[in-house]
């Protein structure tokens, strides 16, 4: 692919940390890292707050796309991988994270995550990742107590939004807002596979539909999906959406009327639940660690 | 008599004209955006193909996705029904055809006179259609004609975890990535197509003989897989593209009997 043409399903990648704190002298210093099939993501907790962390996407190794979000979270914080007492790996390259002690299924991640970014009270905690879609139950302490996913199809994933954003070269940052500046709802794309909807999207663009239009219609199709799947395993109160299709109001919008129900909100970026679960479950193992060894 | 069959497919639309039981000329035409007026082109170039006339032809049933929006058409009848038939007048000894185009893929059981017994119908996923090869062609960045031939360079079985076209191109690009031989790739997409398609025609049953129409049948790569799948020798009719369209005029001729 030539320079000139612009991707428009690459999103942005970045890091943050807040610079308030000072992990000189800490306790306990735990990190998470998500290696999922389309972004990896790296949180470093310090005593059990949210200190740094990165987001980025997942290049054809693993273990390297591990080592880059770790060390890309540690960037001006004086940290290096010494100073982690713990790492806990998750997400599907969960067993490529070569400085991991440990590794754990995102779906106790995300709900663990969950838990910490928007407070006991939810129970169910949707995650709408890059290839997958998952519905998670958990209790108050965020533990897992049911769970349903897709993974077969990308019909309901991030990476058929991304799939989207290209077809109509919209950048997949502006897809849900755009989706929403229409004056009347279309009707939902027909087609489930993301390669017939594409086909169905370009007939309906030169039928003379508008970008938004369509873009609506294929937010609204992919809610519709998303409820199917959150109805089979029964929604209960509070819920929560998490993942990169969290930050599309498109799809938020659309799937809370649906569900008649307002997904709660936090001031965590949605995309870091399984590595921030990831995170909390390091530091609680390191400090079990600790006890036994004072026993 | 001179009765045609049109067949109104996702991708291109075919028509057959039939002249005493014969097939007198045919045509391809891509479907493209007006498929009404590219389906009239298409007749008007089998008619010329076969030195007739448009007006000369007594009945014209349609059939395909598209079949309702053929136009000055007599009668229609579904894919299955025409695809049953287009192979019965082929090849009598067919018991099951699997039909395999752009966005669709099918299973079908059959009597001797060509009567449809049972079938299944994906139209839902592209994982069992030739839309998945066609991606994942791409995503090799070869011709589809290519891929084809390349997968039968190969002996070696890769396997494919995606079953979504989608999630399938990024495996092809992380193979690509692993440094696996193109050939190698190429037999794992055609693998994972056919082990789609006989699972959804296993659920009619298989009996012998076992016939493959469509578009994706001229693809070698496809026809070796799929034999290879069901341990079975798979016929392709020549023009395995036109069978449908064919189905369709045998049935308009028999409607002008009746």
């Amino acid at each position: 692919m030539t320079e000139q043409v612009k991707e428009y399903w690459r999103w942005k990648e970045y890091n943050w940390r807040d610079k308030n704190m000072d992990p000189k002298g800490a306790e306990t210093i735990s990190a998470g890292v998500d290696v999922g099939s389309v972004s990896s993501q790296a949180v470093i907790l310090v005593d059990g707050k949210l200190f740094a962390y990165s987001n980025m996407r997942t290049g054809s190794d693993s273990p390297d796309s591990a080592r880059k979000a770790i060390t890309w979270a540690m960037e001006n914080t004086g940290l290096t991988l010494d100073d982690i007492h713990y790492t806990v790996g998750t997400g599907y390259g969960r067993v490529n994270v070569p400085f991991a002690d440990r590794a754990i299924t995102e779906i106790a991640c995300h709900a663990r995550g969950g838990n910490f970014m928007y407070g006991s009270s939810v129970r169910t905690i949707l995650d709408m990742g890059g290839q997958d879609c998952k519905a998670i139950l958990c209790d108050e302490k965020g533990k897992v107590t049911n769970f349903l996913m897709n993974d077969k199809c990308a019909a309901g994933t991030g990476r058929g939004m991304e799939v989207f954003a290209d077809l109509l070269s919209v950048s997949i940052e502006d897809v849900g807002e755009m989706s929403l500046d229409v004056d009347e709802e279309p009707p939902p794309v027909s087609s489930t596979c993301v390669v017939f909807a594409k086909s169905e999207a370009s007939s309906l663009l030169r039928e003379g539909w508008s970008k938004k239009r369509v873009l609506a219609a294929y937010c609204s199709a992919m809610a519709h999906r998303v409820v199917s799947l959150l109805e089979r395993i029964g929604v209960q109160k509070e819920f929560a959406i998490t993942g990169g299709i969290a930050k599309n109001a498109g799809v938020v919008t659309r799937l809370e009327k649906e569900l008649d129900l307002t997904a709660l909100k936090s001031q965590y970026d949605t995309q870091i639940a399984g590595a921030l679960g990831a995170a909390l479950f390091a530091k609680a193992l390191v400090e079990k660690q600790r006890k036994k060894v004072a026993q | 008599m001179i009765t045609a069959g049109i067949d109104m497919g996702a991708k291109y639309i075919k028509a057959v004209i039939l002249k005493d039981g014969e097939i007198a000329g045919k045509a391809k035409v891509a479907t493209g955006f007006d498929s009404t007026e590219s389906a009239s082109e298409c007749l008007a170039q089998a008619a010329k193909e076969s030195g007739i006339g448009v007006a000369d032809i007594k009945h014209i049933t349609s059939t395909g996705a598209g079949r309702k929006s053929a136009p000055n058409i007599n009668s229609d009848i579904t894919d299955v029904g025409a695809a049953a038939k287009g192979i019965n007048h082929l090849m009598k000894n067919v018991r099951t055809v699997i039909d395999v185009g752009a966005e669709e893929g099918r299973g079908i059981k059959l009597e001797e006179t060509g009567k449809v017994v049972d079938f299944a119908v994906n139209e839902k996923c592209a994982a069992g259609a030739g839309a998945f090869a066609e991606a994942m062609a791409r995503a090799l960045e070869v011709s589809l004609e290519e891929f084809g031939k390349l997968s039968l360079q190969s002996d070696k079985t890769t396997p494919m975890n995606a079953q979504c076209a989608v999630f399938a191109e990024s495996e092809v690009v992380s193979l690509v990535h692993a440094k696996t031989p193109k050939q190698d790739i190429a037999r794992a997409v055609h693998d994972a197509i056919s082990s789609r398609i006989v699972s959804m025609v296993r659920r009619v049953g298989i009996n012998k003989d076992v016939a493959l129409v469509g578009g994706v049948s001229y693809n070698p790569g496809f026809v070796d897989a799929l034999s290879r799948a069901l341990e079975m020798e798979v016929s392709v009719p020549k023009d395995a593209e036109f069978v449908g369209a064919l189905g369709a005029a045998v049935v308009a001729s028999e409607r002008v009997q009746s």
